[in-house]
């Protein structure tokens, strides 16, 4: 019964849909506020009626309702209850539920706080935000109905696909989706904005904490997917340029310059046609990706749903929206006139690169992971594009960005003085320099690639330290502390994100650069040497869980003849989906990880055993949590938490109340 | 049940890139069987290396990788022998003959035109400073001022 309450909800919530649509979009046009009213509580209402199908599936999953085909498809009853509830999104059906959860609660939020919007505008908005939502509730009652019932319920499930039952996994997608559906606000605002033909500050204003919030979820959620990846695919890697992990890491590039460009149309009301076009962009790329997961067109991984039908359709709402947003764009774009003017050395010139050197690495991805599609239609080429394409043409734009970040970061706005700003970056230059030289000199007849990544990495750190401190002004240094204390949380979020970045690029460095590995059988109780440290095969159990069975191995790690750590690397068969999973065994160090993965039973005796160090590599997720930390404290900034429009009620035709 | 456990893992495949058993002797031609096999893909996987993956196909292409080398082939002749009978599929590095020019040079390409814009964009914005090199603000002001007179 209540399952069959949340597939009414849908059928509600997708009416409401259409309703909000139409009816604001015609009020603002005629300038009907009757009309134009509708789309708040619509928005709030579609959340309600979200909110209790997805919880109505939720129940299914957890109390293990088999008459339920998604249920039997993809649960267990002997499954742990966490998975059990990551089991409804860890499926097609559920996931996209989750997605228009997740887009009716940015459209809901942007209702409730909206009301210095101005009542126009923000109609426009809703009305845009719920056109995507109609879609999405189309395709799930269409084509991916995750309420489709058996009329012979079996006696237990076919469990949950075992790689995703893990808790880096578990919230791995809820964190993307966030991500990915943040930028439909960006979008709504762009095409609002575009109908309106009004851009100016109040609007970069606006878009900022949108685009800043979905970008903080694409953070921690390719951050959980990387490291995921690392423990659990068992061969040390963390980012593989899979076509999946291509398809969230497009949008977060987009995003982080769609952040960037927005300041700058705050700030200075330029650049507006361009953050206009990357908005559009960069939730088209969120789509982009959605398609690419769930068409399988790109098989890989990830791709665990492979319906003709259901790509398609998905490829429509892409094509509608972007294509039609890119449509209202060039008809629309010539409207929108830059007010500020600036010197070619300028924050603005900095931030222009910014978004030239992000948006052409976001297109090399973005044509290096749909190339082998195009190769074989038109040209008939059956062929890969794998790392090492990646590595070889996206690193460049990579580290072009990061020379110029500090520098950039640090120019004045309107008109700077390239020797002013790089003057108190002398320190952090030597400094990361020093850095490089010493770990090139240590190092002996490797890769260029580790110092430089090194030096790179450290050079981003200490310019952000030192973009922070410098905003503390003049005077003693004890004065200056005290006004560090007092500097706005904007510039704090500046600073620890670009530093941020800046470790995770180290760890990167780290990680490929100085890796060890040893392959050997090593017979129980035998010792030997990898790297610096010995490895020691101490027993190997079988074991029967829940619904699972391992092979549990027990290695002591000694570093001379003190032990450091004992790991339990396990080989797990999951009996009801026939699926073997790795579970690595890592001692996590602040300079290194020792990564162990225990292989099969030899014939001769003893097990194949697979040894690794891997420096550095904790900073790659100490630096996306660190960047995620930035994105957040900026968005707890008075100036964003107060929330635009009103803070500088603009005299426009807008008719916002005074403060 | 420790039977049946047993039972079970030998059911599961084996779950494992490199074999012991696959490693030569000789540490050279080992770190170039290992550095080559990190850019052939495996035919049967989805995106993996023939390095990482533990599919059989997998397995046997290492051995064959690792037979031509020993047999005294280079790089280049070792990476052709396969290709030759796999196609260029299992390349994870594309070459860059034909169409696949528009792949590397898409990029570079891109740069070059974003350049352009970006500096077109930037000198115009220079220069309408330049013509009215008066704020907003400054303007404003002196519109009052000289509607004063």
């Amino acid at each position: 019964m209540i399952v069959e309450l949340g597939h009414f909800a849908l059928i509600l919530g997708f009416a409401l849909g259409l309703v909000q649509m139409i009816v604001p979009q015609v009020g603002a046009a005629k300038g009907w506020h009757g009309w134009m009213a509708v789309a708040e509580p619509a928005a709030i209402s579609q959340l309600i009626l979200v909110g209790f199908s997805f919880a109505a599936l939720t129940y299914a999953f957890v109390t293990s309702d088999f008459s339920l085909q998604l249920v039997t498809l993809n649960s267990h009853s002997a499954k742990p209850m966490l998975y059990k509830i990551s089991g409804v999104w860890g499926n097609h059906e559920g996931s996209m539920l989750l997605w228009l959860l997740i887009l009716t609660l940015f459209g809901a939020a942007a209702a409730v706080r909206g009301g210095n919007l101005g009542a126009t505008f923000r109609a426009r908005v809703l009305s845009v935000q719920a056109a995507v939502s109609v879609a999405f509730y189309a395709f799930i009652l269409f084509t991916s109905n995750p309420f489709t019932r058996l009329l012979f319920p079996p006696l237990d499930g076919q469990d949950l696909n075992p790689l995703l039952q893990d808790p880096g996994l578990a919230f791995h997608p809820p964190f993307l989706y966030l991500g990915y559906v943040g930028l439909s606000m960006a979008f709504s605002f762009a095409v609002a904005a575009l109908i309106e033909g009004k851009v100016d500050a109040a609007w970069g204003r606006w878009v900022r904490p949108w685009t800043l919030a979905a970008w903080v979820f694409l953070t921690i959620g390719i951050g959980l997917g990387s490291w995921w990846a690392y423990y659990e695919l068992g061969w040390g890697g963390f980012w593989f340029w899979d076509p999946v992990e291509n398809a969230s890491f497009m949008p977060w590039l987009l995003a982080a310059a769609l952040l960037h460009s927005a300041i700058v149309v705050e700030k200075r009301e330029s650049l507006k046609a361009w953050t206009i076009l990357l908005a559009i962009l960069a939730f088209g790329f969120s789509l982009l990706g959605t398609f690419i997961v769930r068409s399988g067109v790109l098989t890989s991984v990830h791709a665990f749903a492979n319906d003709p039908e259901r790509g398609v359709f998905i490829l429509l709402i892409l094509g509608v929206f972007v294509g039609g947003a890119l449509t209202l764009f060039a008809w629309r774009a010539p409207v929108m006139q830059a007010k500020g003017v600036f010197g070619v050395v300028s924050r603005e010139t900095a931030l222009v690169a910014n978004n030239i050197l992000l948006a052409v690495a976001a297109f090399v991805v973005f044509v290096g992971t749909l190339w082998p599609m195009v190769a074989e239609m038109a040209f008939g080429r059956v062929l890969s594009v794998g790392p090492p394409f990646f590595d070889a043409a996206f690193t460049p734009f990579f580290m072009a960005l990061l020379a110029i970040l500090p520098v950039g970061a640090m120019v004045a706005w309107k008109r700077g003085n390239l020797a002013r700003a790089a003057t108190p970056l002398w320190p952090a230059a030597l400094l990361a320099v020093a850095i490089g030289a010493l770990a090139f000199a240590l190092q002996t007849g490797r890769s260029a690639l580790g110092p430089l990544g090194l030096m790179l990495g450290a050079w981003v750190v200490f310019g952000a330290a030192l973009d922070l401190w410098s905003r503390t002004g003049r005077g003693a240094r004890g004065e200056r502390l005290s006004r560090l204390t007092r500097l706005p949380r904007a510039d704090w979020g500046k600073a620890a994100a670009h530093a941020g970045l800046g470790i995770t690029v180290i760890g990167i460095a780290g990680h490929l650069a100085w890796a060890v590995e040893d392959i050997r059988v090593a017979q129980l109780g035998e010792r030997f040497a990898v790297g610096g440290y010995a490895v020691e095969l101490e027993a190997v159990d079988r074991l029967q869980e829940a619904n699972y069975t391992t092979t549990k191995a027990t290695v002591a790690l000694y570093r001379g003849d003190r032990q450091v750590a004992t790991v339990f690397p396990e080989k797990r068969f999951y009996p009801v989906a026939r699926m073997p999973t790795t579970e690595a065994g890592i001692a996590n160090g602040v300079l290194r990880d020792l990564y162990i993965v225990i292989g099969d039973a030899q014939e001769g005796g003893g097990w194949a055993l697979r040894s690794h160090i891997k420096p550095l590599s904790n900073w790659i997720w100490g630096g996306s949590i660190l960047m995620a930390l930035g994105g957040l404290i900026s968005l707890t900034d008075r100036r964003l938490r107060v929330a635009a429009g009103a803070a500088r009620a603009p005299s426009g035709p807008r008719g916002v109340p005074a403060e | 049940m420790r039977r049946l456990a047993l039972v079970l893992s030998l059911l599961a495949a084996p779950l494992w890139a490199v074999e012991p058993g696959e490693v030569l002797d000789d540490p050279a031609l080992e770190a170039r069987a290992r550095e080559i096999s990190q850019g052939l893909r495996c035919p049967v996987c989805q995106n993996e290396s023939i390095d990482e993956s533990h599919a059989e196909l997998a397995g046997d292409l290492r051995v064959l990788l690792r037979e031509r080398l020993v047999a005294g082939d280079t790089d280049e002749e070792a990476v052709q022998y396969i290709v030759d009978r796999y196609g260029e599929y299992v390349l994870l590095r594309p070459t860059t003959d034909g169409a696949n020019l528009v792949l590397w040079l898409a990029g570079p390409a891109m740069l070059i035109l974003a350049l352009l814009v970006g500096r077109r964009v930037v000198r115009e914005r220079a220069r309408a400073g330049e013509a009215a090199d008066l704020t907003d603000d400054e303007e404003r002001r002196l519109k009052a001022l000289l509607g004063d007179e």
